[in-house]
């Protein structure tokens, strides 16, 4: 019995004393400074919360991106999705076909709501286009090995123009090498490291997202004030790139990041980890997110505990804009739009119209302030819903996104 | 009860490095938020107590959280007026579930860790498949309100637990001991093993429905809210010194560590360790406890003869 007991406890409690012996790089700030905290605020190098910068950071592309967010785009006011920030366009000539077209897709996944928004966007767009006699779309269901193959058929199915939204950056850009050669290919979303796409489209990017919602927090929160950081997970650079441009903006700042800590996007373990933050800090006067989909879960923590909701980054899910509203917070939503699912098929058919494109179409990355809030809360739109469809004007709007 | 000791020990002593590091633990209101968070992990510890008891195990457990979590959110849609007839839906597709495990398990003779590995891929795959991979709707204020206020979710915790420790005392309880400690024996002295079996895994299909309305109702609507949830609960009974193989082990032990297992995570957030380390912590807990539990064998069948 007692080595059983001896054994277990030994255990237990081995586990957590090493844990603690951990230094406190990357993910969190070590809890045994936090009575410190709030004396040394003032004095103390705001820097020392933020960790070491992310691997993933590239100066020239943070200047570019910051610098993009200023930048009038060119294209029709009223159509940001054909819009595009500082154009170099490519002539497309050779790839000019007479229609009518068969278009293809290799989609990344349906995995989330912003992938969900954004699927039905694209459909919707080929849809509006008489001249697009077939459309072939494959999900990859978030496995590279499936997107590789399912690009290998795409090109035996006699496209005119391949679409595609990799899953992973480097593990896809062979397959999507092997496909240039053939048709003309369009990519969006995420990247590749291969500049053999007619065109690549994305909003302007990751840093700009980032440094949206820490400037927020910056201009709002006095200084002194606790910033928590909330972030999915590590390793991935889309959102590696939103998280480095929050850090150079927090490190430059008077404000205190008590905390950088991964949620895996769950939204219990989100309100689990802002509780216990709540509880160790008795307030947080920011948090920041480097994706808004927990963020409701994030601001309940803070209701349950009883204290009041401090300034939020959030995103432009409607969930979060209606608790924006309803709670009268201080809030700022950057977006990814999901417009930009709107424009690859549009890319398509002005490629084979021999129309010149963007090499890089750079897409306006709006935010949402307290001036715009109420343009984007759709109260009969489903809460998960991404206010930046884009769609509104479209013929299945609002019943084919599920709203009323 | 004797091999229940040393979890409470434990338990204790976490429950005290947590309150080192954090004060706030020792007021009502921080209390009751931990016991709120420990919650669905007991009460999934105690349906999985009874099927690991009696000798199986129930994998399927994580998926049907997630399954009546989303259920929930698409059919109740924000609609207030739909938060009752919702509930008992659940409940039902909770001991649906738990009846067609024991059936397949006993009936079939399929293996339960097939059985519950085969609902566990099927039911993650028809939620994928219903939802396509991101829920959709909304859960009323009415069905949130159990899993969000702390004092709901403490009182159907104290009343799944007084209901454990009742079924434990009566004649089921000691049935579903002996069948999993000895089934043959137990048919011969008359027990219907198979039944008592059956009734196990429909009290671990409850236990996933009370814990998905928890969860539910204390995060919202996410298609990962049952991920791995099934590991953490055997954990938790293996935690709390009850065999796996059955047989051996008490409720109050298995319960007693799911609040070991929540202390201990509560414990590494509080000092900044979160996320994959939860899960290697988790591995090292199962295999040691089990290895544990191995070595005290033989000191066991001696004392009988000392007696």
């Amino acid at each position: 019995m007692r080595r059983l007991l001896v054994a277990v406890a030994a255990l237990a409690l081995a586990a957590a004393g090493c844990a603690s012996d951990l230094p406190p790089t990357g993910a969190s700030a070590d809890p045994s400074a936090a009575p410190a905290t709030s004396a040394a605020a003032s004095s103390a190098p705001a820097s020392a919360g933020t960790g070491a910068q992310s691997d993933f950071f590239v100066q020239a592309d943070y200047d570019t991106q910051l610098a993009m967010r200023s930048q009038t785009a060119e294209g029709p006011a009223d159509k940001p999705w054909e819009q595009a920030i500082a154009p170099q366009m490519v002539d497309t000539a050779k790839y000019k076909k007479d229609g009518p077209y068969h278009l293809c897709f290799s989609n990344a996944a349906v995995n989330n709501p912003w992938r969900q928004v954004g699927w039905t966007t694209m459909q919707e767009e080929v849809a509006l286009h008489k001249e697009i006699k077939e459309f072939t779309a494959l999900d990859a269901e978030g496995k590279d090995d499936k997107q590789i193959s399912d690009i290998a058929d795409l090109q035996a199915k006699g496209c005119d123009a391949l679409i595609i939204s990799p899953n992973t950056t480097a593990t896809l850009t062979p397959a999507v090498t092997g496909a240039c050669p053939e048709v003309p290919v369009i990519v969006f979303d995420r990247g590749v490291e291969t500049d053999c796409p007619v065109t690549f489209i994305k909003p302007i990017g990751g840093y700009a997202f980032g440094a949206d919602g820490a400037e927020f927090l910056i201009e709002k929160v006095p200084a002194g004030g606790k910033i928590l950081a909330l972030r999915i997970l590590p390793g991935v650079d889309v959102l590696e790139t939103r998280w480095s441009a929050a850090k150079v903006a927090f490190d430059k700042s008077q404000l205190q990041v008590v905390g950088v800590e991964f949620t895996d996007g769950d939204a219990a373990k989100t309100k689990s980890i802002v509780s216990d933050y709540i509880a160790r800090h008795g307030t947080i006067d920011g948090v920041w997110m480097d994706a808004g989909a927990t963020a409701v879960a994030a601001i309940e923590a803070f209701e349950d505990a009883g204290v009041p909701v401090p300034a939020f980054v959030g995103e432009d899910q409607q969930d979060f804009l209606q608790k924006w509203k309803d709670g009268n917070l201080t809030a700022v939503a950057p977006t990814y739009p999901t417009y930009q699912w709107r424009t690859p098929i549009i890319a398509a058919l002005k490629i084979l119209k021999g129309e010149e494109v963007p090499k890089m179409w750079n897409l306006p990355q709006p935010k949402i302030t307290q001036d715009s809030l109420g343009t984007y809360l759709q109260p009969n739109m489903p809460l998960l819903h991404y206010a930046l469809c884009g769609c509104e004007s479209m013929p299945g709007f609002p019943g084919k996104w599920g709203g009323k | 009860m004797k091999r229940a000791i040393p979890i409470f020990v434990v338990l204790a002593g976490l429950l005290v490095a947590i309150a080192a590091a954090n004060p706030f633990f020792l007021e009502p209101a921080g209390f009751l938020a931990f016991l709120k968070r420990v919650a669905p992990l007991a009460i999934l510890a105690a349906g999985q107590y009874f099927v690991i008891v009696s000798g199986e195990f129930d994998l399927s457990v994580g998926s049907l959280v997630t399954v009546e979590v989303v259920v929930a959110a698409r059919l109740i849609d924000g609609d207030e007026a739909m938060t009752w007839p919702v509930l008992i839906l659940l409940v039902v597709i909770g001991l649906l579930v738990g009846l067609v495990n024991g059936l397949v398990t006993t009936k079939l003779r399929v293996p339960s860790f097939i059985t519950t590995l085969g609902a566990m891929l099927i039911l993650s795959g028809a939620v994928f498949l219903w939802t396509g991979g991101a829920p959709r709707g909304a859960l009323s204020q009415g069905f949130r309100v159990f899993g969000r206020e702390g004092v709901w979710a403490v009182a159907i915790l104290v009343v799944v637990v007084v209901a454990a420790v009742l079924l434990m005392r009566a004649d089921f309880g000691r049935t579903l001991v002996a069948a999993g400690d000895n089934e043959k024996a137990a048919r011969l002295s008359g027990v219907r093993v198979d039944r008592v079996r059956v009734f196990a895994f429909v009290l671990s299909g409850l236990s996933a429905a009370i814990a998905g309305i928890l969860l539910g109702g204390f995060a919202g609507v996410s298609a990962q809210v049952g991920q791995s949830l099934e590991f953490q609960a055997i954990t938790a009974v293996v935690l709390g010194g009850v065999v796996l193989g059955g047989g051996r082990g008490h409720v109050i032990a298995a319960i007693a560590g799911a609040f070991t297992l929540e202390a201990l995570f509560t414990l590494l957030n509080l000092h900044g360790i979160s996320g994959a380390l939860e899960y290697a912590v988790q591995g090292v807990i199962i295999i040691a406890a089990v290895a544990v539990g191995g070595l005290r064998l033989p000191a066991l069948r001696l004392s009988p003869s000392k007696a």
